[in-house]
């Protein structure tokens, strides 16, 4: 039930109302009309965690590395040993 | 990045994998709360890849697992009302109440449809004045800010054929109902990751210090569990016990504002039963009372009914991380997802579904560590 997917916002419908800010989100080919009442900064370009039709989160795009970047040191340095 | 594949990544995973076997010394018993978790591990076969010296139970962050025989029976009943439409999310259709499911319910011509989201139910309502719309609103605290936003919109728009049986519930609670009982045997907990996006994760930090447990903020895909495991057995091992979060992309200590303040607005804390584990002070939500008029149980007028559980069912057991589902003698026998004992076994985030659907099947009981 608390599933959410990472989709990328490719159209913000114009509306006066923030609460009813809604927008085009691609689901790797998907698209879904997806409410911004949660997420009122997103922009298009960016990646938001959507659960039952409403953007919980707006993916953090560095942090999102953060994990990958470890491993990659981590890596490196079982190398040097 | 699509922020989904490249945590799927075997590399990734394998020096996670060995990170963790480096620094595990001794036996840890490790939860993770949220069932969606609970199959993300399952279907990976994470499980298989991590030391004997870890053991991971599966949590209660499973909502259609934990809402009580009697509320699905007042769902059931709402349904049959003539004029009543009832709107749910698919998993709460096949869940056995004491007198059938609600797909059993629809099977005998009640109008009942599965939605996507809980404003479908609201724009049905509007679509339908003559027709009375119910929706079942379940979930933890990911799912409050959506149903809180559509009771909102059902009173900014009038949308008085609109209601909701409420049965929400809180993880907070739960985590330490599950650490104060006597047969507890979780050293340290993945924390939800999609339900700290809404909430953040102060109020867990409490807990943390009182039971001097390691919480790690876990995501769901295969990397982000292994990276979890990994921060929590290097706390356990430095005898530390803090709240970190591994799920930061989406993540913040303070959660999300807007969502927590719609949830407040609407909602208020209450007790709650919970299927097969019981009475938790403060571990639900109900509606408060501005937007009571939306309460499917006042609207429907309906007697309480206390209802029994399938003698059975182990769930009360499975769902504390107290027994795995393949320790259950029913397991694959008397109860499949078809025929289901109880709630685990049906829902898409149930554990006893996990099992059913990804562990070997010559794995018995006797390899349940």
């Amino acid at each position: 039930m608390c599933l959410a997917v990472p989709g990328k916002v490719v159209a913000i419908v114009p509306d006066g109302d923030t609460v009813l800010r809604r927008a085009t989100v691609d689901f790797g080919g998907v698209r879904k009309d997806v409410a911004l009442a949660f997420t009122p900064d997103a922009q298009i370009g960016d990646y938001v965690l959507v659960h039952v039709g409403f953007a919980l989160s707006v993916i953090d795009e560095a942090e999102a590395g953060r994990v990958f970047e470890a491993l990659r040191q981590m890596g490196e340095l079982e190398e040097l040993q | 990045m699509k922020y989904v594949d490249e945590y799927n990544d075997a590399q990734a995973a394998a020096r996670l994998c060995s990170a963790i076997r480096s620094v595990v010394k001794r036996p840890w018993t490790l939860m993770e709360i949220c069932g969606g978790q609970t199959h993300s591990i399952l279907k990976s076969g994470l499980e298989d890849l991590l030391p004997p010296a870890i053991t991971l139970v599966h949590g209660p962050g499973c909502p259609v697992c934990v809402t009580p025989v009697g509320l699905i029976d007042r769902a059931v009943e709402i349904a049959r009302v003539p004029g009543v439409t009832f709107c749910s999310f698919g998993d709460m259709l096949r869940v056995p109440g004491s007198a059938g499911s609600l797909l059993d319910a629809k099977a005998a011509g009640a109008d009942v449809r599965i939605i996507y989201s809980p404003l479908d139910a609201v724009a049905l309502a509007k679509a339908n004045p003559a027709q009375q719309v119910v929706f079942f609103a379940v979930g933890f605290e990911t799912t409050a800010p959506a149903n809180a936003m559509a009771v909102r919109t059902a009173e900014r728009e009038r949308v008085e054929n609109f209601a909701i049986l409420v049965a929400h519930v809180r993880v907070p609670p739960a985590i330490e109902a599950i650490l104060s009982a006597s047969d507890c045997r979780v050293n340290a907990f993945l924390g939800p990751g999609h339900v700290c996006t809404v909430m953040g994760y102060e109020e867990y930090e409490p807990i943390a210090a009182r039971y001097h447990v390691p919480i790690v903020v876990t995501g769901f895909e295969p990397v982000d569990l292994l990276e979890g495991i990994y921060m929590a057995v290097c706390q356990l091992e430095e005898r530390r016990a803090t709240v970190e979060n591994q799920y930061t992309r989406s993540v913040q200590r303070s959660g999300n504002r807007d969502a927590q303040d719609c949830v407040a607005e609407v909602f208020q804390v209450v007790r709650r039963q919970w299927r097969g584990i019981g009475e938790i002070a403060d571990s639900g939500l109900a509606l408060r009372a501005p937007y009571r008029r939306f309460d499917a149980e006042e609207r429907f007028a309906l007697g309480t009914q206390s209802a029994a559980e399938a003698p059975e069912c182990i769930a009360g057991f499975v769902l504390r991380g107290v027994c795995k589902p393949i320790e259950c003698p029913a397991f694959r026998t008397r109860c499949t997802p078809e025929r289901p004992l109880g709630a685990p076994m049906v829902s898409s985030e149930g554990a006893c579904a996990a099992y059913y659907r990804y562990a070997r099947p010559d794995l018995s009981s006797a390899h349940a560590r």
